[in-house]
């Protein structure tokens, strides 16, 4: 062996091993004026304070989770937590293959992103947490009003679903969080409970007995419509549903100064 | 065939033993490790629940407009479920309001509502595990800031084995497609 095969190799190892812990950023949250407003009319939405896991949750990390916890490997877990499709693009239940250890692990459950928080103490963001981090740019907690900002977002709509992932470790933000527009859809913690239908027009009549309560969410910030279609995207998954590009992230609470 | 009733029967009173030693489906949604305080204070695993043929929803109890139409229904779908088998056929309502839905609340709640607690069990369990359990249902809900919820009315039918066997969104009737399938779910096999 050529020692620069050795040294490929020892950097697989390297990127494959546990990886050190992964870093949460602190936000203050507050309040925000959410796409979906709290009360389905113009409530912002009130953020208590948080962390926020800097980068999404990687192949390699994924992989060290799994051989901790072989009941979700893909060959182990029980359907009732996650689909045929969960993890099929890894070369085998314990091996990443063409899989890169820096891209963002896709093609897991919802059910599988939280057990995976539980395993570093923590949960996944909710739809306001999220949506809160993904207002901000590298100066400001909130640049959705900048239309680059919006730019920058679509743009990412835009790409081809068929190209590879980029690898984790984008530009910071201004609260030191990663790669939260444009590498991978999130999995929320509630995103069963964002409520709008395929068209939400809908939600006064045909499913009025379907949806309890005050029934139509109306959707604030039309313009912001890629925000709209990452809730619709949401909506419209099941807890045991994996795709080619949902991802996850998780959060904790805020640190409790001693 | 007569001889072997006795032996049918047997097999019958054995089978709430038997299930501990059969593994579950993989499908099944006992598989989800959660558990649930009842009307009583009781505290037990979902998974005991295992060996009932149940109708499930969730609900919170100081709902006023469509979760009472949830309970009426699942009283009628098991009226309209054939007589005999109907007394193997459970009741279960799971709030996803643990905030507000406390052990009292529950039990007045059966009291108000005046349900039969021989079938009845409404049940509560911790924010993280009531979310987890609309997914695994397929349900959906939302805390409004006034403290009401918007949420997905379904009906879901599971059998012994905590398999989703069946499910409606018709409510405030009964849906006979779904009687059918609890009429199935409760034939013995």
């Amino acid at each position: 062996m050529r020692a620069w095969q050795l040294s490929v190799l020892m950097l697989g190892a390297l990127l494959a091993g546990p990886a050190v812990a992964a870093e949460y950023a602190p936000l203050p949250g507050g309040t925000f004026t959410s796409v979906l407003p709290a009360d389905g009319k113009a409530a912002p939405a009130k953020i208590a304070p948080f962390r926020l896991r800097t980068e999404p949750v990687t192949n390699a990390e994924f992989l060290a989770f799994v051989k901790a916890h072989p009941q979700w490997r893909g060959d182990q877990v029980a359907p009732v937590f996650a689909d045929r499709r969960y993890l099929t693009h890894w070369a085998a239940p314990d091996a990443l293959g063409d899989a890169l250890p820096q891209q963002p692990v896709t093609r897991v459950s919802w059910f599988a992103a939280q057990a995976y928080c539980e395993s570093e103490q923590a949960r996944l963001p909710t739809w306001y947490e999220w949506e809160y981090a993904a207002a901000a740019d590298a100066h400001r907690a909130d640049a959705r009003r900048d239309p680059a900002w919006r730019e920058r977002v679509l743009q990412w709509y835009s790409r081809p679903s068929s190209q590879p992932l980029p690898a984790v470790g984008g530009a910071p933000d201004v609260h030191g969080v990663r790669d939260l527009n444009g590498v991978v859809w999130e999995w929320v913690d509630d995103f069963n409970a964002l409520l709008v239908g395929s068209d939400s027009r809908d939600q006064d009549g045909a499913d009025k007995m379907k949806f309890c309560g005050a029934g139509a969410v109306s959707m604030q910030e039309k313009e912001n419509y890629a925000t709209l279609m990452r809730i619709a995207m949401l909506s419209a998954l099941k807890a045991v549903d994996t795709t080619n590009n949902m991802g996850f992230r998780c959060a904790k609470p805020a640190e409790v100064l001693p | 065939m007569k001889r072997l009733a006795p032996w049918l029967l047997l097999t019958l009173l054995l089978a709430g033993s038997a299930f501990a030693a059969t593994p579950l489906p993989p499908d099944s949604v006992y598989q989800f490790n959660v558990t649930l305080t009842d009307q009583d204070g009781h505290a037990q695993p979902l998974a005991a629940r295992r060996g009932k043929v149940q109708l499930v929803s969730m609900i919170y109890t100081s709902c006023t407009m469509v979760c009472p139409m949830i309970v009426d229904t699942m009283k009628l779908t098991r009226k309209a479920v054939a007589d005999p088998s109907r007394d193997k056929l459970a009741l279960l309502a799971v709030s996803f309001d643990p905030a507000r839905d406390n052990v009292d609340a529950l039990r007045n709640y059966a009291a108000t509502r005046k349900l039969d607690m021989r079938y009845w069990t409404l049940a509560r369990t911790v924010p993280k595990d009531a979310r987890a359990l609309a997914a695994l249902f397929g349900l959906q809900y939302r805390q409004l800031p006034d403290g009401d919820f918007n949420h997905s009315s379904e009906l879901i039918l599971l059998d012994t084995d905590g398999r989703i066997a069946a499910r409606t969104t018709v409510i405030g009737r009964v849906d006979p497609v779904f009687v059918a399938a609890v009429d199935k779910a409760l034939a013995p096999h």
